[in-house]
């Protein structure tokens, strides 16, 4: 049962506080993208064995959603950070390239 | 025979008797007697049957690797089969039965099993029961089933409570022998947090029995001197008879305490599920001892010559009088010795190794015992207890070169680390060669959130089996774990320990080593599960290779102990049966718990009325105590109907729905969500969410919305209420208004955060009663306040003001079609209101309704409910509400799914009204069969039933469901076979089945 | 007039610890940009305390506030004025994007005293509760067994813990399971 921290309120909490929402940083299609494109947003999702960037809600504490980039095999947790971007932090992908060089997650490196 | 000693016992107290029962025979033990040292104190040799060849079966070890001594415990409501005799404490008034046999545990028929051995091999039931298949349902399952399992399932409802508890520390050590106690303290010396976990009653584990020095003083006091210091330090706590259970990801811990098992029937809760974070985990778990294969070592009285130690030292008890040592290693002279000192003919010591021990063989020898190098047993024979050893040589097939009389057999094939902590959450391990084990590779420790190792492991856990290897290594495991959690560790103190001075041990995984076929089928490997060293060699030779497959096909190690006795021996044997060497064969996964923990204390404290929650409104005790049929709608518990003496809930439901539509009735509407959203942005984002356009709404008024997910599905529907410029409050579903809230904050907070909108739950601050009926108006009237009339508060309307003196917000909003006001009120003035409209409505025959009567009223309207006419696959388009979504706007979510080609299918089932042709109800989810059959030979279909009601109004079974181009087929009638056979016939109308033009609502 | 009532209606249970429905108790939810003068200038004025810091709850004689996430704080005040305050803090918002909203109704709030309150409350809850890890000044929300929460100590053998309404019946009834004769876990050093 991992522990990440909730940026928006500093606490450890345990995974039975939170709640998973699935992949990170993905780009909302609307009414005018290609079927393509569509699909991308709605079904295509990384799943990668090694460095992943996910979206997690602190649901039974302060409510917030945050991001977390971690590794889903050693559950080593590189960081956790605001809902409030489109990508990671430097200070977070500097951390993974020292840990797991030559990392890369689609838009990533 | 199996007896108490006259004297000696170090766990007992002789002064306190305790009687028990077995079978139903009346024995006695002492105080500090687990089950198992009962047992034996009173010649219970013979304690279970195996569970394939339901062989005898006698007590084995002396704690929680035991396999064969598996009890019924208790009885009624506090009976729980599968209770390791071993690790049950005695108590006055026990009652223990002996599981698998039938009709006794002397004479038991399932023992022709064991007769038939011959033709149960490996893998016998995947290759017996696999033709014909038919017979597999009707044949072979049926009797599979009675004769699997151990014990008996209990009939009684468990008369105890449970609970979890969080706890967290910086060290966590698991273990309470002496490795663990020593890496305590000196974890506890840096001043972190330590939490120490002991399985047993007793601290200390077993190096007391096996004796040695620290010090200059006995182990024992040592330990007392440990344990105290342990006790006087603040940032130290001490549990014995809770178990470390299993470790999981980012230092998670479970610990299980039997609080009351040994005294059942005390205040308090019977067993605690510690829920534990530790920054660093020390386990200290010690070793296990393995048997040795040899035929015939599964009779009962044979044990292993650590247990056999325990017993004499720590409970007073010998397992036999005259006794056969067989050994592949030094350890088992200890027990030969303390068999000896106890007054036990030790007849011989059998030493496989062909120079024999170390200094504790010249001890034996010098004690008068004779020891036989390079020999070793070929045969033991008896059925229900020992009576002969055959003696061969270690090398050979098992030719007999003497047969001895004896009553007791001592084995033991070296020492094996629990390593089961360590492994649960990915810690690797290392074969020594040297001991013949697997233990912990201190290169490859499981990692935590850091990317660092949280575990250490300590003593014999850690491959070192002697006190002055253990010692200094549980110290440094202590320090290491501290320094690890951020704390500073003090340096070692030296202290003087007995060197040891033991001869190697030589692996031994046949006895003898050349052992003949015969021998190898009567070789158990895995005693509760029958499993012989010829299944294992069987498996190999039909080609499993992999140890987990092995393991599956043999059923070795499955047992309810996991193999804690026969893992090593079990892939050792299949290793040299491939030709392997044995790290190449590689264990089989372990998985936490250590040992089986109860459901109970997996539950916790969620059982009975706090199962689950439940959500009550403020008026649910009136409902309680006027008849309501409650009906769970997510986690709330609301009125279905009030049943009047006499009337069925039927009768009620229709009682209902007529009192509506011809006079008033009152709703309990609290349950609905209600989430105000506000901000300058708030109109844009309710625009997102919505289908249709909500910005456009004056101040003032109501407008009926739905929202779909960004699939195009239909996931909530409900009135929005404009507050003023900047606010909006949205109501939704009553199983909506968590996940709505949830839904709206999540794209607030991920996609539009740079939108000025907040929003804020207020559900429970309010309760709401919806006040129906044509005679609504007269009712609300009487209380006096608000003006009520169409003039001021039409159709689609809400007004803030009092009514009496409450404070209530009034929405003129209907789901059944008639004259209808929603108000809502603080939840603290719910009752009172709901009171005084019950009271001022008396002389108008008001009545309070529930949901069913709810649900049909808007059926007989043509209303769609999110959940009947919708399962997460329906679009709004499918249920003609085309009208309820905006052609204007350029996006809201859901929108482009909904234009994918799937979405836009014509032959996409749509929603109609549907009437039987005789005026009965359709089934609940009845399919409208068409013609021909599909690829599975079952009946093509062309819609569904989403609801079906009968309608006291139209006096008629009414039904709404999705249907094959149904709106172009008014008028048809097709087929709704239900499951009894009959065939329903229903002709597709409008499915606004009353009122269509809306006129009773609007008055 | 009526009667006005509190979810449990002052229910209580003695055990291990004493557990108690508080009854009504004033309450606004205040959402807004925090960090603003304007609204600290608005809160603190309805509060009558000083703004708390993360995760903190700051207490006067008559009201209290509590940080709740980023961007909400809840404002305690005696129930009889929690409409006057609301009226007071809508005013001084005026023009300031915020939302402030009565909540009074739709919580209920519970007491648990005693030498083993602590320790009741930590077999319900995934959060350090010893003393040295949870003070007075505290402020968590959490999940309490299967519910939200939140919870704060008045002093090292008093806890308070805020609830929804609909769910007091559960949240007294596992802390009644919970503070049952008998179970005095003993884990927590003095603080």
């Amino acid at each position: 049962m991992l522990i990440l921290e909730c940026p928006c309120c500093g606490v450890l909490a345990d995974e039975t506080e939170l709640t998973a929402g699935g992949e990170a940083h993905l780009k909302r299609f609307g009414p005018e993208s290609s079927d393509d494109e569509f699909e991308g947003y709605l079904f295509r999702r990384e799943n990668p064995r090694g460095v992943h960037f996910e979206r997690w809600r602190h649901s039974h504490g302060c409510g917030k959603w945050f991001h977390a980039a971690r590794n889903t095999v050693t559950l080593e947790v590189y960081g956790t950070y605001s809902a409030q971007t489109t990508e990671p932090p430097e200070a977070i992908r500097q951390k993974i390239s020292g840990v797991a060089p030559g990392w890369k997650w689609r838009l990533f490196k | 025979m199996s007896q108490r000693l006259p004297k000696g016992g170090r766990l007992i107290d002789r002064s306190t008797e305790m009687s028990f029962t077995f079978n139903g025979q009346t024995l006695h033990g002492y105080a500090g007697d687990t089950l198992a040292s009962a047992l034996l104190a009173n010649d219970r040799m013979m304690v279970g049957r195996s569970f394939k060849y339901h062989r005898p079966r006698g007590v084995v070890a002396s704690g929680a690797e035991e396999p064969n001594a598996l009890i019924n415990m208790g009885q009624g409501s506090r009976f729980e089969p599968n209770q390791r005799a071993t690790t049950t404490e005695l108590f006055s008034g026990l009652t223990a039965r002996s599981q698998n046999h039938w009709p006794s545990l002397d004479f038991d028929v399932g023992a022709v099993n064991a007769h038939l051995s011959r033709f149960l091999p490996a893998g016998f039931y995947y290759k017996m029961f696999i033709h014909p298949r038919s017979f597999w349902k009707h044949v072979y399952e049926p009797f599979i089933r009675q004769s699997a399992g151990l014990g008996q399932a209990p009939t009684e409802r468990d008369a105890d409570t449970y609970e979890h508890f969080y706890a967290f520390a910086d060290v966590l050590v698991i273990g309470g022998g002496i490795a663990g106690l020593e890496a305590a303290r000196a974890a506890g010396a840096s001043g972190a947090k330590v939490l120490v976990l002991e399985q047993t009653a007793h601290w200390g584990g077993r190096a007391p029995v096996d004796g040695g020095h620290v010090g200059g003083r006995p182990v024992e006091d040592y330990i007392d001197s440990l344990v105290a210091e342990l006790q006087a330090m603040e940032n130290v706590t001490l549990r014995s008879r809770c178990m470390g259970a299993g470790v999981y990801d980012h230092g998670y811990v479970l610990g299980y305490e039997r609080l009351n098992d040994h005294r059942p029937g005390q205040d308090g809760p019977r067993h605690r599920l510690w829920r534990i974070r530790a920054k660093q985990i020390v386990t200290a778990t010690g070793a296990i001892e393995r048997p040795l294969s040899f035929a015939g070592n599964d009779v009962p009285g044979v044990m292993l010559a650590s247990a056999m130690r325990d017993y004499v030292v720590n409970w007073g008890v010998t397992p036999g009088q005259r006794v056969v040592v067989a050994t592949n290693n030094d350890d088992a002279y200890r027990t030969a010795i303390a068999l000896k000192k106890a007054g036990v003919d030790v007849l011989r010591i059998l030493d496989a190794r062909e120079t024999g021990g170390g200094a504790l063989m010249n001890t034996a020898r010098d004690m008068g015992i004779r020891i036989d190098c390079g020999r070793g047993i070929g045969k033991v024979t008896g059925g229900k207890r020992v009576k002969k050893v055959q003696i061969c040589a270690q090398a050979g097939a098992g030719g007999a070169l003497e047969e001895i009389a004896c009553d007791a057999v001592a084995m033991s094939g070296g020492w094996s680390p629990v390593v089961h902590l360590w492994s649960h959450c990915g810690g690797k391990l290392l074969w020594d060669g040297d001991q013949a084990h697997f233990r912990p590779d201190p290169s490859r420790a499981p990692t935590g959130a850091d990317g660092k190792p949280f575990v250490t492991v300590a003593g014999s856990a850690n491959g070192h089996l002697g006190l002055d290897a253990i010692l200094p290594d549980a110290g440094e495991a202590g320090r290491v774990a501290a320094q690890a959690a951020g704390f500073k560790p003090k340096r070692a103190a030296a202290v003087a320990v007995d060197p040891t001075t033991e001869a190697p041990m030589e692996p031994v995984w046949m006895m003898p080593a050349q052992a003949r076929p015969a021998l190898r089928a009567k070789a158990w490997l895995d005693y509760q599960n029958d499993v012989k060293v010829s299944d294992v060699r069987l498996a190999a030779q039909e080609g499993y290779e992999s140890v987990e497959h092995t393991k599956r096909y043999t059923t070795l190690g499955m047992a309810t102990d996991q193999g804690k006795l026969s893992n090593i021996n079990g892939l050792a044997t299949l290793a040299d049966a491939l030709g392997e060497a044995i790290p190449n064969v590689g264990t089989t996964t372990f998985r936490p718990p250590y040992t089986p923990i109860s459901m109970g204390s997996i539950g916790g404290e969620a059982r009975g009325a706090v199962f689950q929650p439940v959500r009550e409104t403020p008026m649910y005790g009136w409902h309680d105590s006027h008849g309501a049929d409650w009906e769970p709608v997510g986690q709330w518990r609301r009125p279905y109907a009030y049943v009047r003496p006499g009337e069925t809930t039927h009768d009620a439901v229709m009682r209902e729905v007529r009192n509506v539509r011809e006079g008033v009735g009152m709703l309990d509407a609290s349950t609905l969500g209600k989430i105000v959203v506000k901000g300058p942005d708030a109109g844009r984002f309710l625009d997102m969410l919505y289908t249709n356009m909500m910005s456009t709404l004056k101040p003032g008024k109501c407008r009926y919305g739905l929202m779909c997910s960004e699939n195009g599905f239909l996931i909530d529907d409900g009135v929005v209420a404009r507050i003023d410029e900047d606010t909006f409050l949205c109501h939704t579903t009553t199983g909506g208004a968590d996940r709505i809230h949830a839904h709206m904050e999540e794209w607030l907070q991920t996609e539009w955060w740079d939108w000025q909108v907040y929003t804020a739950n207020m559900t429970e601050q309010y309760a709401q009663i919806a006040v129906v009926g044509p005679k609504a108006r007269v009712l609300l009237e009487k209380l006096g306040g608000m003006d009520l009339s169409k003039e001021s508060l039409a159709f689609m309307e809400w007004r803030d003001g009092k009514i009496g003196s409450f404070d209530a917000r009034v929405y003129r909003i209907s789901f059944s079609g008639e004259l209808s006001y929603e108000i809502a009120v603080p939840a603290s003035q719910g009752q009172a209101f709901w009171d005084a409209l019950m009271q001022a409505g008396a002389d108008l025959g008001v009545m309070p309704y529930g949901t069913e009567a709810l649900h049909i009223l808007r059926a007989e309207k043509g209303f769609i409910m999110i959940g009947d006419e919708t399962d997460g696959t329906v679009i709004p388009q499918d249920l003609g509400l085309n009208w309820a979504i905006s052609k204007k706007k350029t996006d809201y979510l859901g929108k482009r799914a909904q234009s994918r080609d799937h979405m836009t299918d014509p032959t996409r089932w749509k929603l109609v009204g549907l009437e039987t042709v005789d005026g009965s109800v359709i089934p609940d989810g009845a399919y409208a069969v068409a013609e021909g059959t599909n690829a599975n030979g079952q009946r093509n279909t062309q819609g569904r039933v989403t609801s079906t009601y009968h309608s006291p109004t139209l006096g008629k079974g009414i039904a709404m469901g999705l249907v094959l181009n149904g709106p172009d087929r008014m008028g048809e009638v097709i087929d709704f076979p239900g499951t009894d056979g009959t065939v329903y016939k229903a002709k597709i109308v409008d499915p606004v089945f009353y009122d269509k033009d809306g006129e009773k609502q609007n008055v | 007039m009526f009667d006005l009532q509190s979810a449990l209606a002052n229910a209580r249970f003695d055990g291990i610890a004493q557990i108690r429905e508080l009854g009504l108790q004033g309450m606004i939810t205040l959402r807004g940009d925090v960090a603003a003068p304007v609204l600290k200038k608005a809160a603190t004025a309805a509060s009558g305390t000083a703004m708390p810091g993360q995760r903190k709850a700051v207490f006067s004689d008559t009201g209290g506030m509590a940080w709740m996430s980023p961007d909400e704080l809840l404002i305690l005040c005696p129930y009889a004025e929690v409409t006057d305050r609301l009226e007071a803090l809508t005013d001084a918002l005026a023009g300031t994007h915020a939302l402030a909203v009565n909540v009074s109704d739709a919580r209920a709030v519970f007491e648990v005293s005693g030498p083993h309150a602590r320790e009741v409350v930590a077999k319900l809850c995934p959060v350090d509760l010893s003393p040295q890890a949870f003070s007075p000044g505290d402020f968590r929300r959490t999940r309490m067994a299967q519910v939200a929460a939140a919870i704060w100590a008045d002093d090292d053998q008093t806890l308070r813990i805020i609830c929804f309404r609909s769910v007091a019946r559960y949240v007294f009834g596992v802390l009644s399971v919970a503070a049952q004769k008998g179970s005095e876990v003993g884990y927590f050093q003095a603080g």
